[in-house]
């Protein structure tokens, strides 16, 4: 099991263009991705947006391989509904193995679906790759102030995540030392049925929530030691601003969205 | 010829190795440890030790290079690496934080009962560990191993690996984060495990005092390789060079070789108190005017 495989918060420092953006161009603009993904029909569609969202990962000089990555943990979810999509639908056969049909219109939903949801998590994980956590949620909670009005814990909501963010390394780390200390005592993780490998995890989980919750209490220790108590009033060192550079991407990506979902 | 144990040879390890986060944390390292003997592995943090140690019992494969267990490489096809983790008992720094079980005793069961040992034998070998380490079996096999002292706890989790009656039993850093009172209990356990029990160990230290005090060979790694090998008393004659990489040498190895240099002709190679005691007692003596005969009274 290769616990590094996961891309979701691991920020890969970089000073291009894409690094530089305001976190909240980027998370609006992944949104925007998003929503055209989920409109778009046609496979030039969404050869368009993937052009656009590698386009975007060129720029950012972030490897391609560590965005791919991301979609590792995805992989059987992608395989299933590909396959299901595949077999399921109704449309002319293709092939068939056994009783089993595989159809056109399955074949292209299924390729469909995949596309989509790769991209998704390529879009997002663009994002998350080029901001550093900080950033993310300092735009994050910027962007929910608005609904404060009704009742929104903004700024609750972004220190969470922010914590959130910067404990998925410790935790890897954590548990990748734990597994690593039960398997020098005989434990095995890989081998026997669901029901063998779900009792195989409890030596791992038992330490991993003690040592998350004795965390968790001396984080909350350290923050009150200097005098956090909430949001009210407090002030930024690095206070977001939207730039010519953002209004340019903002501009140009939206249009290059509406035209996508508009025209293909 | 000598029986060695464990042999590492020309060991190259990177961690996330083909990402841009790649990072060497071995580069050739050739190490071999002997039956019997207590060897100690210094190094600064990030020198490769807790990586080395990974590899004497399978939990990290080498990109190159050989492991082997007993004569035999690890890596070969057929070999059971359930078998080698047996052999070679691995406690991690702080062990204490890898207990689960609601009971000490069932925690200590576990690495017994993964190896397949029936009830009666995991029961003898509980109640062995236990006995080796100093827990009380029947005061504390039914309390629940979160609820004991961190020093307990440490040696519910050292009895854990102690269970599986390994051959060679490897410790990175078991002082950590210790009181000076449990560090030196669990340094007396770790002497008596060698002398009364014959472990062979490989204790992984930040402490030069005590790795001068127990170890018999010390192991210095700089920058993912081997770059000293010897006694300690052989290896803390390079100060200058252990200073370099971060490390250093005992207080008293330093305080000795200043006054050597102030041209006071003590010895420059002592490494413990005691020894430095005896030296400088009868120079301090015939200093103040009194007989040697009244040394070591």
């Amino acid at each position: 099991m290769n616990l590094s495989s996961v891309a979701i918060g691991q920020y890969m420092p970089g000073e291009s263009l894409v690094h530089r953006l305001d976190p909240r161009t980027k998370i609006m603009l992944s949104l925007v991705v998003v929503v055209a993904l989920f409109i778009v029909k046609s496979a030039w569609a969404y050869a368009a947006l993937g052009a656009l969202i590698i386009g975007t990962v060129m720029a950012s000089r972030v490897p391609l391989k560590m965005v791919l990555r991301g979609l590792r943990p995805l992989l059987f979810v992608m395989v299933l509904t590909f396959g299901l999509h595949l077999f399921m639908d109704p449309g002319e056969p293709i092939f068939r193995i056994g009783k089993i049909v595989a159809t056109d219109k399955g074949l292209a939903q299924g390729l469909i679906t995949v596309a989509r949801l790769s991209l998704l998590i390529m879009a997002t994980s663009t994002v998350t790759l080029t901001t550093s956590p900080i950033a993310f949620t300092d735009g994050l909670e910027s962007l929910l102030k608005p609904l404060s009005f009704v009742g929104v814990p903004a700024h609750e909501l972004a220190m969470m995540m922010t914590i959130a963010l910067r404990f998925i390394p410790t935790l890897l780390e954590e548990t990748d030392k734990i597994m690593k200390a039960q398997m020098a005592r005989g434990a095995d993780f890989e081998t026997g049925n669901i029901a063998k490998r779900a009792r195989a995890m409890i030596p791992i989980l038992v330490p991993l929530f003690v040592s998350a919750f004795r965390r968790a209490d001396e984080l909350a220790m350290a923050m009150e030691a200097r005098c956090y108590r909430g949001g009210q009033g407090r002030t930024r060192l690095r206070q977001l601003r939207l730039g010519t550079l953002d209004m340019a991407a903002l501009a140009l990506v939206i249009a290059y969205a509406v035209t996508v979902v508009a025209v293909l | 010829m000598s029986d060695t144990i464990i042999q590492v040879r020309n060991v190259y390890y990177t961690y996330m190795r083909g990402t841009p986060l790649a990072r060497q944390a071995l580069a050739g390292v050739n190490v071999s440890i002997e039956r019997g003997e207590l060897v100690a592995i210094i190094g600064r943090t990030g020198s490769g030790k807790s990586t080395l140690i990974q590899h004497f019992n399978g939990l990290l494969k080498p990109d190159s290079g050989t492991v082997a267990v007993g004569g035999r490489d690890i890596w070969r096809k057929g070999v059971v690496l359930r078998d080698i983790r047996r052999k070679v008992g691995l406690v991690f720094q702080y062990p204490e934080h890898q207990l689960f079980e609601e009971t000490v005793a069932a925690d200590i069961a576990f690495a017994p009962r993964n190896l397949g040992m029936s009830e009666t034998e995991v029961d003898e070998a509980v109640r062995e560990a236990m006995r080796v380490v100093d827990l009380d079996y029947d005061a504390l096999c039914d309390r629940s191993p979160f609820e004991l002292s961190g020093g307990q706890k440490r040696r519910v989790a050292i009895a854990g690996v102690l269970a599986m009656r390994p051959e060679v039993l490897v410790l990175d850093e078991p002082t950590a984060g210790m009181d000076p009172r449990g560090r030196e209990e669990v340094l007396a356990e770790i002497r008596q495990l060698h002398e009364t029990h014959g472990y062979t160990i490989v204790l992984v230290s930040h402490s030069m005092e005590d790795v001068a005090r127990f170890a018999e060979r010390l192991i210095v790694m700089d920058g993912g390789a081997v770059v000293m090998e010897g006694s300690p008393r052989e290896v803390f004659r390079n100060r200058d060079d252990l200073v370099r990489m971060g490390l250093g040498v005992p207080q008293v190895t330093g305080l000795m070789a200043e006054l050597a240099a102030r041209g006071l002709p003590y010895a420059e190679d002592v490494i413990t108190v005691e020894e430095a005691m005896h030296t400088l007692l009868p120079a301090l003596l015939r200093v103040s005017g009194r007989g040697e005969g009244e040394v070591g009274a």
